[in-house]
Parts: C-alpha cells; structure tokens; sequence
C-alpha cells in the first residue's frame, strides 16, 4: 500500500494523455501523469497534421504558442505508377481559417509543451518510469505499479497508445491482430527553409499537406504521405500489416522506392536524414474500440482505438483531444459524486457516443471493406494515371478518343468486376 | 553514529549528444542538454548508502547556473535530504580552484560535515582536481578514485582502485573522497521521490550570502588556469582487415605486411 493516494493517475504523455491531465489538473485535481519517455512526446510519432478544432475548444489560440511546425495552406493528392504520376493541387484561404486549420507537427516538442501546459495547471509529470502493471483489489482499478513501486488513485487513465497492453491485462481490449492495424514508417529529413518553400511552393509558415497512392505501397492497401515541417520534411509509408506480411517487398524498401520514385526524390534530394520511427495505427473501426469505462478505469486516445484514417485524411490526435475531454469531464462528475464505479464513469462513453469522434469513426466503418479492394491500389491507380498520360501524347495517326480509351481500360479489366466496384462506390 | 556526508554534483553536456565545431575545434554546447556527471551520481549512491546503512543525512551542494536546480532536484528524488545551489553570475568562468574554493566555504557553511564526496572527475573537464582542493582548502585527509568504502570506529577502511590493484586505505573523518563507479551503481528514483522533489526546497546562496567569500578569488579574476588552445584530434588511420579464404594464408599475408613495415 503507498501512503498517498491521488485523484487520477494518467498513464501515457500523449496527446490524450497530456490534455486529459491539463484539464483534470485546471479543476483542481491531483493529477499525476507517468510517461515511460524521458519527457512527454519522446516516444510517440505522427505522420504529420493535427486537425486544429478540438484543440482549439480545450486551450483557444493554442497554435499561437505551441511549438507547431507549420500551419497547412496547401493539399495534394498524387497517384504513383512506377514512373508516371498525377497530382492534385489544392490551395485554398478556406484551409487556414479559424475552425478549418491544421498544423503539421513534430511530437516530440509538441507533447512536450503540452505536457508543459498541464504542469502549469498543477498537474504532476513523472517521466522516465513504464507502467508495468495496475493495482487491482475487489474488482476496481485503485492504482499503478511501476518498477515494484505502488501508487494509488481513485481513477486511472489509459492513454498508453495503440498497444495498450494495461487495458489488455484488464480484459478491456483484445490484442491486437496483423489485419486490423497498419503499420507507418516516417523519416524525417533535414532541408532548409528555403529549400522547402521553394519546392513546395510555399512562404512564410505555410505548409504542404500531401498523400501518395498507387505504385508507392506496391498495391499494398495503404499509402504515402508528406508533410513539411519549419526546416525538415516528414515522408512515410502506411501499410495494412497483414498485406504486408503476404507482399513481396518489406517496408524499407518501400520506403526506398517511394524516396527514389520521380516525383519524390527531388522533394528529398539533399536532405539529411536525422530520424526515423515507425509506430501501429488501429484501422479496422469501431470493432477495435475496446470497452472504454471499468470500475476506476477508463480508455483513452490511440488506447481506445480512435483513428480516422480515410487516405487523404488521417485523424488521431484530433480525436485524441475529443476523448480527453470526454473523460475530464466524467472524471469531473463521478468526483463529485465521490464515486468511481464504472456505472459512474459510464459518462464517458456516453459523451464519446454522441460526440464527432465516435460519430465519424461509425460513418467510417463501412468504407472499410471497399478500402479493402486490391485494385484501389494498383490497377485503378494505374488506369487513371495511364489514361491522364495518354490524354497529352500526341503521336500522328489517328487520335483516339477518351471515351475509347476507357472503354478499352475497362475491358481490360474485368467488366464485372468494375461494375461491381463503382455499385460499391454508389451505396457510399 | 549518525554522520553529516555532502555529495558536491555538477551539470555536464550530455557527451552522447554533443558534437564538436569542426572549425573552431570548440564544443558545440547550444541545443545539448545537461545531465549530471555520471561519476558525481556514483559519490551520491555511496552517502545513500553509507546514510543507509549507518544513519545520517545527505546534503548534495552544486555551484553553477540557475537551471542547475534542477540537478538538485534529481538528487533530492534519489534521496538527498537537503540541497544547495550556489549560483551567481561572478561565479561564470571559476576554474577548479576557485570552484573548490566556493564548495569548500559551502561546506563550512552547511556543515559540520564527517564526509565530503565527489565523482572522481567530471566528463567535460575531466581534471578530477575539485575533490581534492576542497580537502586542502579545508586541510582535510583525502582519498581519490574510492571503490567501497566501510565504516570504523574512528573513520573509514577504503578501496582505493589503483591501476592492477586495490589499496586500502584506513583514514580518521572528516575526510574528501572521490567514487569510481565501480560498487556504486546509482540508484534511479522511485515516482514517489520525484514526486516529492518537485516540491521539495533548494536552499539558494549567491556571493553575498555565501559566507566568507573573497570574490576576488572567483571567476575569470580567481582562475590561474586558462585554456590556451583546444583541438579536435585528427582521425587515425583505419586499419587492415586480413581476411583470405584460409588461416594459412591470413597468416602469410600478415607476415608479409609486418616484414614490409619492418615490424619484423
């Protein structure tokens, strides 16, 4: 038994972690954060963008203040073959404004100052120690076991990330399976500031937002993404990882063919390499939510299996941000009623059910199995990029119409199997 | 018997991080972060467990910046009692005497301590000279590069780890050792501790209330030592690698590379 007990012990220095510590802490609760890192943000990686609104709600102007990298004023969508490309080119006023703003970011300054940001609300941050365990007595979380070491608390919070073995061990989360998470790669790769904006096409701190489909995950369901950051850039991979496992190639050199192919390499050309991580992201939907509340316990963020992938947008931090305030503000009432059984912490999936968060991962769940086609990332890539290419060639002869051309794509894949694919498309 | 022990501790750049200007041959120091000297921790585990074993009370005392605090608190977390941070900007660029000079006037001023340890040198300068002119400073008996250290009725039995042995050393207190990190492997702080040193007080002394100080033997004015040049020194020539398909012929090749450099 330990001598003190705290309100709520939070498990994780994320971005679910530190914003539900800086809430609970803002209302006057003993909060102790404990970070296996040696500091918030050490251990944790993202492809890039954090989507601004919900963070927004929690500390209102924070980008003003925040170490973020730069804020997104451009989009693009390319589709790779092995040596031909099309790309979409979005820039848009409406991307930077209040409510619409996203922010490409680096974690391990990000988590750090909002780890910061909770320790100037009292919160406790104790860093450098892994959780190896939960105290467990009659039924009811009571606690956390570090090293040996006890510490005690009415609620503890898991946010410990995508492979919460915590929330395993309490049979609130299955394991994880190969097919239901994809695993990113990202390096980030030194350029200067010049060499960026100039590029990318950006000024100032406007940043580039860009995803890859195709050739780059060698029809492997996933795809490629780039963000750029003050001074580096941020490129990786995702892959389902089962499709990996059964694919030809292993993610490396993926990852080496995507920096090699043409419409990439100029974008890294000369850069210097100064990190690299790789991290699992929950992509199978609802079914990987595990069960949020118990007696003393609740789950948050990647722990609770809340990504949003959808391809050209990738959610987590956001939705992250939304579990948080979900479970201050359950923590909050049940404190009030001085009672933390899961019938009282129950609120918190309440709030989540009807929040945006939930609410976009259900409207989600039934792309996945059309996410799933192998020719959304091969052969139609291939298609579309072909007919595009050949739109612009001229060769003498007899021209060919676009109409012809398609109906000639179209042939040569399947009737069938397109028509069943665009029914699929319509009952989106 | 109860004894009063002060671990002196400094910050050094993290060596694992620190790169050196290949131009000027100085240190790059901006963006490094600071640790404490491995060595000092080890002179720390050795009062815990001297304080542990035979009771008594740990002060760790550190001259240096304003962020060195923090330090401190590391220490506290490990299970220092008490600490002091001597910290001015008049003490910016003390050398090792002036440095030893400030702890010693610490050590009267926060003691009567039985025990004063330190790591037998630190990773940035690695002088190892501190330890022992706080013991002249205080015409205290010394013993550097200490091993293990057993208490006696009078004093201590000591470990002194020499090149190809051990001496030991039997001394009457108040002495100044410095720790090797042989037998004292730092202990890491429990969350408890670290959640009780962030609360917990760093006493604060400057140069006017560091009593007795002479500040004319401090900083750039009290430091005889200077640095004249600093260099980075030139990479070796890389070795040969023999690797023929056999042993035999390894061996010849090697015979005939050492004929060809008259090594034989």
């Amino acid at each position: 038994m330990s001598d003190d007990k705290f309100d709520v012990i939070v498990v994780g220095g994320g971005i679910a972690g530190t914003v539900a510590s800086y809430l609970l802490a803002k209302e006057g609760l003993s909060v102790v954060l404990v970070e296996r890192g040696n500091f918030c943000g050490s251990k944790n990686m993202t492809g890039g963008r954090l989507y601004a609104y919900s963070l927004e709600e929690v500390m209102p102007g924070f980008a003003n203040e925040a170490p973020v990298e730069r804020k997104v004023f451009k989009e693009r969508i390319s589709l790779l073959t092995m040596d031909q490309s099309v790309t979409l080119d979005v820039r848009s006023p409406k991307f930077a404004e209040s409510g619409n703003d996203s922010y490409v970011v680096l974690r391990s300054s990000f988590d750090r100052w909002l780890g910061e940001k909770a320790e100037s609300e009292g919160a406790m941050i104790v860093a450098g120690y892994r959780v190896d365990d939960l105290i467990v007595r009659d039924d009811k979380v009571c606690g956390i076991i570090s090293n040996g070491e006890e510490m005690d608390a009415d609620v503890v919070v898991l946010a410990d990330g995508v492979n919460s073995l915590l929330a395993e061990k309490l049979g609130m989360k299955k394991p994880l399976r190969p097919e239901h998470v994809a695993v990113g790669v990202k390096e980030v790769i030194q350029l200067t500031r010049g060499e960026i904006d100039e590029r990318f096409g950006l000024s100032g701190d406007e940043g580039c937002a860009w995803s890859f489909f195709g050739a780059n995950t060698d029809g492997i369901q996933g795809g490629g993404f780039l963000y750029t950051n003050k001074d580096s850039i941020s490129i990786g991979l995702t892959c389902n990882l089962q499709k990996l496992s059964e694919g030809s190639k292993p993610l490396m050199q993926l990852m080496n063919d995507f920096q090699s192919h043409p419409v990439v390499a100029p974008l890294v050309k000369g850069g210097n390499l100064i990190e690299y991580s790789a991290h699992l992201e929950p992509e199978a939907g609802a079914k990987m939510i595990p069960q949020l509340y118990g007696n003393g316990v609740l789950v948050i963020g990647d722990a609770a299996g809340l990504t949003l992938n959808l391809g050209h947008k990738v959610r987590g931090m956001d939705l992250a941000v939304i579990s948080a305030q979900c479970a201050a503000q359950a923590i909050l009432e049940a404190k009030s009623r001085e009672d933390f059984t899961a019938s009282s912490l129950r609120k918190y999936k309440d709030l989540l059910d009807v929040s945006s968060a939930i609410q976009n991962i259900e409207a989600r769940d039934k792309y996945l199995e059309f996410m799933e086609n192998p020719l959304l990332y091969n052969a139609y890539p291939l298609m579309i990029v072909d007919m595009l290419a050949r739109l612009f060639v001229v060769k003498g002869g007899r021209a060919q119409t676009i109409f012809d051309d398609i109906l000639k794509n179209i042939e040569a894949l399947g009737k069938n199997q397109i028509e069943n694919d665009f029914k699929a498309v319509k009952k989106l | 018997m109860n004894m009063k022990i002060m671990v002196c501790v400094k910050q050094v750049p993290d060596t694992e991080m620190i790169k050196v200007d290949p131009v000027t041959g100085s240190l790059i120091r901006e963006g490094v972060p600071s640790i404490i000297n491995p060595f000092d921790l080890n002179a720390l585990e050795a009062a815990l467990q001297l304080r542990g074993e035979y009771g008594g009370n740990v002060a760790a005392v550190c001259m240096g910046p304003p962020q060195a605090e923090e330090a401190l608190r590391d220490c506290l977390a490990m299970g220092a009692d008490s600490a002091v941070l001597i910290s001015d900007r008049v003490f910016k660029d003390s050398d090792t005497l002036a440095t030893s000079y400030v702890l010693s006037l610490a050590a009267r001023q926060f003691g009567p301590f039985d025990l004063i340890l330190c790591g037998k040198h630190s990773l940035d300068g690695e002088t190892g000279q501190v330890g022992p002119q706080i013991a002249e400073f205080l015409g205290w008996n010394q013993v550097t590069y200490v091993s293990k250290m057993t208490r006696t009725e009078e004093g201590f039995v000591i470990d002194r780890e020499m090149e190809g042995g051990i001496e030991k050393v039997m001394t009457r207190t108040p002495i100044v050792c410095t720790v090797t990190k042989t037998h004292y492997e730092p202990r890491k702080a429990t969350m408890k501790g670290k959640l009780m040193a962030k609360k917990a007080h760093v006493e604060t002394v400057d140069s006017k209330t560091l009593n007795g100080l002479d500040t004319g033997r401090i900083g750039l004015v009290g430091s005889p030592t200077s640095v004249a040049k600093s260099f980075v020194p030139p990479d070796g020539e890389p070795g040969t690698v023999i690797e023929e398909p056999t042993a035999v012929e390894s061996a010849a090749k090697l015979i005939k590379l050492l004929t060809k450099a008259e090594a034989i």
